[in-house]
């Protein structure tokens, strides 16, 4: 009787403990958006931020944000494929390929301030590139790899084997069996992989201060040189991101809303973070159905 | 006979073939070199990132002239004053303070997040924490410190008085944030130990909870003290959320609602206003390297678990 008692005891503190975790997620999200939706609207949206007087908008940052993901994507989409690639593919069990594991392990424990001083020291210095999207781009390519080469080799050793027979009995090349018949086939677990990875590159922050900057020039959105630096598509810039200026705004605002900014801002972030997942979960179902013909 | 009429079939076969050999070399050549080159890269940048971290960060030491002594156990931080003091103890106890209380609180809630989702409600248990989970691994990290700072500051000011920034506020943050690492790897653990084990104990005539107690725990233990060790390296390294609500100041903090600091928010606020070269600079630098050096102590500590956990 008494294992039972405790049996029931211990079951109902799990439960209540395991609820308390989605409470918990429901009060973080209305709590953002309940203090931030309020706050959205066209012209916060597209107007630049004022510091010293209220009104201010997050235009700018909101563009940084996604300039700077695209910039990232374009670094990283052909290294990190590549990386997973060689590990699903090429990569024979041994010495070699387990350092390369621990590699992968260790870049991808770095703390992201850690990268981000890194990315002060070679890229903005040593480089030359000075604090410009380009700098944050490459930092947040760093930060982001080894998470890509993971997902990429999880992608490619999730094909079935047959598949990469079928391939070598029609005497191809191994390269051109893993550019027409494996990367099709794993082409939807490494979209929605990639969106997933784009969220996290989109939230980040600390990698972001000392490389890509915190401050951004006045744009001129109808400058579309991209060696001009009032343009925003110039990418050697500084920009200062969405997510860097909710830090700001948190720790120095000194403008009279620079509470309403913030839960503004963040509400931002989160719903665009929100749509990256969503999206990557339905963009991965419609990617596998047109590649496999199935239902 | 046989056998060279074989060999002249084949001969045939080939002969035609050559420009596509040819084709096929290249190709085979353009993938293996190319996927090296990536895979390159990342040593490449690994090396580079512990090379160049590691000799600014002990420059401190060897050019400075500043004793690894006094940077590990000096209790005063004063790099602006005469004389000038590099003594970091503080903001290491504050990083690791936080970061133990964090797993403190994070861990026994993961645990029972994970017991739901695997033993006790194992289908639906796993609809409604899965998307929850993940969505709390999906929220920035500036959106925590925002909320900390509007909603947990606020409320231990109103609780116990004081500013209300603090240990407190920054582990109660930082655990927030862990839940999700946590979590998944310790359901990834559950949901991966072989059924007969549980329909044994069953079997024996275990209550679930027994089961769960005797059985199942000890027996992923190591996977579970990896989501842990996890969890911690994240916390461990974790900036700005913690910078936003810790207050930040340079002591050893004797209770939990003291204003304190830890090495990541120290090099956030500091690093902008140095000038590079400079000791206090290199001293940043140094922090970066023990936050380096704490990252390998984590992978290390988390390949000795799984060592334990395939046995």
């Amino acid at each position: 009787m008494k294992a039972k008692t405790v049996d029931k005891v211990a079951t109902s503190v799990i439960v209540v403990l395991a609820l308390f975790i989605v409470v918990l997620l429901l009060g973080l999200l209305g709590f953002i958006l309940v203090r931030g939706i309020g706050q959205i609207n066209w012209h916060f949206l597209t107007s630049a931020p004022q510091l010293l007087k209220g009104g201010g908008g997050i235009g700018p940052q909101l563009f940084n944000s996604i300039f700077l993901l695209v910039l990232t994507l374009i670094i990283t989409i052909p290294l990190g494929w590549g990386g997973g690639i060689y590990m699903a593919e090429y990569a024979k069990p041994g010495r070699i390929t387990s350092f390369i594991r621990l590699v992968v392990e260790v870049l991808s424990s770095f703390p992201s301030i850690v990268i981000g001083l890194f990315g002060l020291l070679l890229i903005v210095n040593t480089f030359g590139l000075g604090f410009s999207l380009l700098s944050g781009a490459m930092a947040l390519a760093i930060f982001n790899l080894p998470l890509m080469v993971r997902t990429t080799e999880q992608a490619f050793r999730a094909v079935p084997k047959e598949q990469k027979e079928a391939g070598l009995a029609l005497g191809l090349s191994k390269w051109k069996i893993i550019t027409s018949i494996l990367l099709p086939v794993a082409l939807p677990s490494l979209i929605t992989g990639t969106i997933l990875a784009s969220g996290r590159i989109f939230g980040e922050a600390a990698a972001l201060m000392f490389t890509a900057g915190m401050s951004s020039p006045p744009l001129d959105f109808t400058d579309w040189n991209p060696t001009s630096p009032r343009s925003p598509i110039n990418p050697l810039r500084p920009a200062e991101t969405l997510a860097v200026h909710i830090w700001k705004v948190n720790s120095e605002g000194i403008g009279p809303d620079s509470k309403e900014v913030a839960a503004g801002a963040s509400a931002v972030l989160v719903l665009l973070v929100l749509a990256f997942n969503l999206s990557a979960r339905w963009i991965g179902r419609v990617v596998y159905r047109r590649m496999t013909a199935s239902k | 006979m046989e056998q060279t009429e074989g060999g002249t079939v084949m001969n045939n076969k080939l002969k035609p073939r050559r420009p596509l050999r040819e084709k096929h070399y290249w190709e085979e050549w353009t993938g293996r070199i190319y996927t090296s080159i990536c895979v390159v890269f990342l040593i490449v940048v690994m090396f580079s990132i512990v090379y160049f971290v590691a000799s600014k960060g002990l420059s401190t030491f060897f050019q400075d002239g500043v004793s690894m002594r006094e940077f590990l156990t000096g209790k005063t931080w004063n790099p602006t004053g005469e004389p000038a003091a590099y003594g970091a103890l503080p903001f290491i106890t504050g990083s690791f303070i936080t970061t133990l209380l964090a797993a403190l609180i994070a861990s026994p809630l993961s645990l029972c997040a994970a017991l739901f989702m695997t033993e006790i409600v194992p289908g639906k248990g796993k609809k409604i924490l899965q998307p929850a989970i993940e969505l709390l691994s999906g929220i920035p990290s500036v959106v925590y410190g925002f909320i900390g700072l509007s909603v947990i500051v606020p409320l231990l000011r109103s609780m116990f008085g004081g500013a209300g920034v603090g240990i407190a506020a920054g582990c109660l943050v930082l655990s927030v944030m862990i839940l999700p690492t946590v979590t998944s790897i310790m359901a990834d653990a559950l949901s991966a130990l072989p059924k007969g084990l549980r329909e044994s104990s069953y079997a024996l005539g275990a209550t679930r909870w027994q089961t769960i107690y005797r059985v199942i725990i000890p027996t992923v233990l190591p996977a579970l003290l990896t989501g842990i060790v996890l969890g911690m390296a994240r916390a461990f390294g974790e900036a700005l959320a913690v910078q936003m609500v810790i207050g930040n100041a340079p002591h050893v903090p004797t209770s939990l609602l003291e204003s304190a600091s830890t090495l990541t928010s120290v090099i956030t606020l500091s690093m902008g206003n140095t000038t590079m070269g400079s000791v206090h600079n290199n001293a940043l630098w140094s922090m970066a390297l023990v936050l380096l050096v704490m990252t390998f102590v984590f992978v290390i500590l988390v390949r000795l678990l799984e060592r334990r956990n395939r046995v």
